[in-house]
C-alpha cells in the first residue's frame, strides 16, 4: 500500500510518501510561504529524490478539516485534482484525529488545539489503548470554546487521573487561559511533534485502510471538506442579519 | 486529427462559475461546461467569496470530467492544462490554481496560468475565427472596465479603465436601488426594455483631462439621489424608466469612448468582452456606432461573454506557442493587472 499523504489544513505546509510499514520521505514547511506555492513543488521534490512513479501510488491521503478554509481547500483541490489525474481514490482522515495521532502510544489525554478564531478552538480528546495500541476518541473533532474544552478535560482528568498533553497552534495561543481553567495535571507536547505533520496523515491514513478496506476510500470526485462552521453570511443569514453589505460586489 | 494540433483542457474558478473546456488550436471549443453558482449567491444579493470557494471545491472534479467526456478526450489526449491564475477573488481562484497544478503535477502535461481579463478578449477568437490582432476592445464586467489596445496576441495597451466602479458593479448597484435584486445586469437589461430611456437625464461620467478614463460612480450616485428626492415627495418611481434610463447614460458613455479610440487610432476593428457585453443595449449601440463609422464590429455570444474555460483555453493557446509554461508554485494572484504577464 503506497500512500501520497497531503498536510494544509494550518501553519503546516507537508506532503509525505509512505509504503506499508516505511516513511519513504517528508517534507514539512511551517514557513510564512502560501501554501499554494510549496505544497506541489515539495511533491515534486519527492518524486524527483524518491525517483517515484506517481502511477504507483494506491490512494491519496489528506487531512479533511477543520482548518483555515483556504489551507483546507488547498490540500482539498490538489487531492481532487491528483485522484484525478491518477485515478486512485481519496483517504480523507479528521485534521485534529491526525494531530493526535502524533503522539502514538500514550495513555494520556491528548488534546489537540487550533486556534479557530471567534475565541474557538477546533479540538478534541483521545489517548491510546495500551491492550491493542489503537487510538480512543475520547470527543470528537469539534469547535468550541477553549472554556468548553477545559472542562471535559478536566473531567476526564480528574474520573482517570490522567495528564493532559496540549499540542497544536492554538496551545500557545491559549496558554495563558488554559492555566486558569485547567486543574489537572498539564504539558505541551515538544516542538516535533505538536504541530501538523504530513507523516502522521500518512500513518493514519494507513492505519484507516488496515482497519476499514476500501471503506477508508472517498473518491476524488465526491470528497468535501469539512469545515465544523458555517461560511460568515450563512450564519448571518440564518441568524436573520442583513448580509446585503458583506458581498464582494 | 492532424498532428500538430494542440490541445488544452481549461478551467477557470475566478468568481462565481466553476468552468472547464477543452479547446482546439485557440480556436475550436470541443466543451465548455460552466457550473453557475447564481441561485446560491441571489440569496445573498451578490457573490460571497466564502461561499464561492465552497461550491467550486465541491464542482471542480465533476465539471472537468464533464468538459473531457463533452469533448471525447482523456487527459494522455491533451498537450497542456491551463487554469485562470488572476485576477478574481484568491479563495475562489485557488480551487482552480490547485487543481490545476495536481493535474499537470499528475500527468506531466504543461501547466499555462492565463490572466482572466487576457481570457475575456480572446473570447472574440472563438467567436470570430478570422479575427486578428490589431483591434481595440472594450472588457466591461462586474470587476474591470478596460479599454484596451490589443496589439498582438498577448500583448495589451491599456487606453483608458474605471477610475471607480466597474460598469457592472454600477449595473448591481442601481439594480439593488431599484429593488430588481442580483444580478443586475440581466435585470436592468429586461426591466430597461419597458422603459423609456429618455424619461430621466442622469449625467454622463467624464474624467477630467482623459479622453479614455471612465467613471461610473457618478451617474450610480445621481440614480440614488434620483430615488431619494422621488421618495421625499412621494412620486412613484417608474422602475422600467428609472432602467432604461440608467443603462442609456453607461451605454452612451462606453460607446463615445471606444469610438474615440477607433478613430484616434485608426482602428478597423472594434469588439466587446466581459460580462457586461451580454447587454442587449451596449451590443447594439455599439453596432449601430460601428456601422455609421465603417467599422467592423464583433462580440461574442453571450455565453462567451460571462465567465467560461473556453476563452481561457483560447488565450492559453497563444501562449503555448510562445513558450510559455508555469511552474508548480504558481499561485492565485487577486490584484493581477492585464499587461502585467504571469510569465514575464
Amino acid at each position: 500500500m503506497k500512500i501520497l499523504a497531503i498536510e494544509t489544513s494550518g501553519q503546516v505546509c507537508g506532503a509525505a510518501l509512505a509504503e506499508d510499514d516505511q516513511l519513504v520521505a517528508e517534507y514539512n514547511l511551517q514557513f510564512k510561504v502560501t501554501h499554494s506555492q510549496i505544497l506541489v513543488p515539495q511533491m515534486e521534490t519527492i518524486r524527483e529524490m524518491t525517483k517515484l512513479d506517481l502511477s504507483t501510488i494506491d490512494a491519496v491521503a489528506l487531512t479533511k478539516g477543520p482548518g483555515s478554509f483556504t489551507g483546507v481547500r488547498i490540500g482539498a483541490a490538489t487531492a481532487k485534482g491528483l485522484g484525478l489525474a491518477l485515478d486512485k481514490p481519496l483517504i480523507p482522515v479528521p485534521t485534529v484525529d491526525a494531530i493526535a495521532y502524533n503522539l502514538f502510544g500514550t495513555e494520556a489525554l491528548i488534546c489537540p488545539l487550533m486556534d479557530a478564531r471567534r475565541s474557538q478552538v477546533y479540538t478534541g480528546i483521545y489517548t491510546f489503548d495500551p491492550a491493542d495500541g489503537k487510538m480512543k476518541v475520547l470527543r470528537g473533532q469539534c469547535a468550541v470554546s477553549v472554556e468548553e474544552i477545559a472542562g471535559a478535560l478536566n473531567a476526564m482528568g480528574m474520573e482517570t487521573g490522567k495528564t493532559a498533553i496540549l499540542l497544536g497552534d492554538g496551545a500557545p495561543v491559549y496558554a495563558e487561559s488554559l492555566k486558569t481553567l485547567l486543574e489537572i495535571p498539564y504539558v505541551f507536547a515538544p516542538l516535533h511533534l505538536s504541530r501538523q505533520r504530513a507523516s502522521s496523515t500518512a500513518a493514519l491514513a494507513m492505519e484507516r485502510w488496515r482497519t476499514e478496506g476500501e471503506a477508508a476510500f472517498v473518491s476524488a470526485d465526491d470528497f468535501r471538506p469539512e469545515y465544523l462552521r458555517l461560511s460568515q453570511a450563512e450564519r448571518d443569514r440564518l441568524s436573520g442579519i442583513d448580509t446585503s453589505q458583506i458581498t464582494r460586489r | 486529427m492532424d498532428k500538430k494540433d494542440i490541445t488544452i483542457l481549461a478551467i477557470e474558478s475566478s468568481c462565481d462559475e466553476t468552468a472547464a473546456s477543452v479547446v482546439v488550436n485557440g480556436r475550436t471549443v470541443l466543451s465548455n461546461e460552466i457550473s453557475s453558482q447564481i441561485d446560491i449567491h441571489t440569496l445573498y444579493g451578490g457573490v460571497v467569496p466564502e461561499i464561492a470557494s465552497r461550491k467550486h471545491i465541491e464542482r471542480v472534479n465533476q465539471v472537468i470530467r464533464a468538459a473531457l467526456n463533452t469533448a471525447g478526450k482523456t487527459l494522455s489526449g491533451l498537450d497542456a492544462v491551463a487554469v485562470t491564475c488572476g485576477p478574481g477573488l484568491v479563495g475562489a481562484l485557488l480551487i482552480g490554481v490547485s487543481a490545476a497544478k495536481a493535474l499537470s503535477f499528475g500527468t506531466g502535461l504543461p501547466l499555462i496560468g492565463v490572466h482572466h481579463i487576457e481570457g475575456h478578449i480572446s473570447a472574440n477568437y472563438i467567436s470570430d475565427p478570422d479575427l486578428v490582432p490589431p483591434f481595440v476592445c472594450l472588457v466591461v464586467s462586474g470587476g474591470h472596465t478596460h479599454l484596451v489596445r490589443v496589439k498582438d496576441y498577448g500583448e495589451y495597451e491599456i487606453l483608458g479603465r474605471t477610475r471607480d466602479d466597474a460598469a457592472g458593479e454600477a449595473f448591481d448597484k442601481v439594480a439593488r436601488a431599484i429593488g430588481l435584486g442580483y444580478p443586475g445586469g440581466p435585470k436592468i437589461d429586461m426591466a430597461a426594455r419597458n422603459g423609456d430611456p429618455d424619461a430621466v437625464r442622469f449625467p454622463r461620467g467624464k474624467v477630467e483631462g482623459s479622453a479614455y478614463d471612465f467613471s461610473f460612480s457618478g451617474i450610480k450616485s445621481s440614480v440614488l439621489n434620483y430615488l431619494n428626492e422621488c421618495d421625499m415627495k412621494k412620486i412613484p418611481v417608474n422602475v422600467p424608466d428609472v432602467a432604461a434610463s440608467f443603462q442609456k447614460a453607461v451605454v452612451e458613455v462606453l460607446t463615445e469612448h471606444a469610438m474615440r479610440a477607433v478613430e484616434e487610432y485608426r482602428f478597423d476593428r472594434l469588439t466587446l468582452a466581459g460580462g457586461v457585453a451580454s447587454n442587449s443595449a451596449l451590443r447594439a449601440s455599439m453596432a449601430e456606432a460601428c456601422a455609421k463609422a465603417g467599422v467592423k464590429f464583433s462580440c461574442p455570444p453571450p455565453v462567451l461573454c460571462t465567465d467560461n474555460a473556453a476563452m481561457i483555453g483560447c488565450a492559453a493557446y497563444y501562449e503555448y506557442l510562445k513558450g510559455f509554461r508555469s511552474g508548480y508554485d504558481l499561485n492565485a494572484v487577486p490584484g493581477l493587472q492585464l499587461g502585467e504577464s504571469v510569465y514575464r
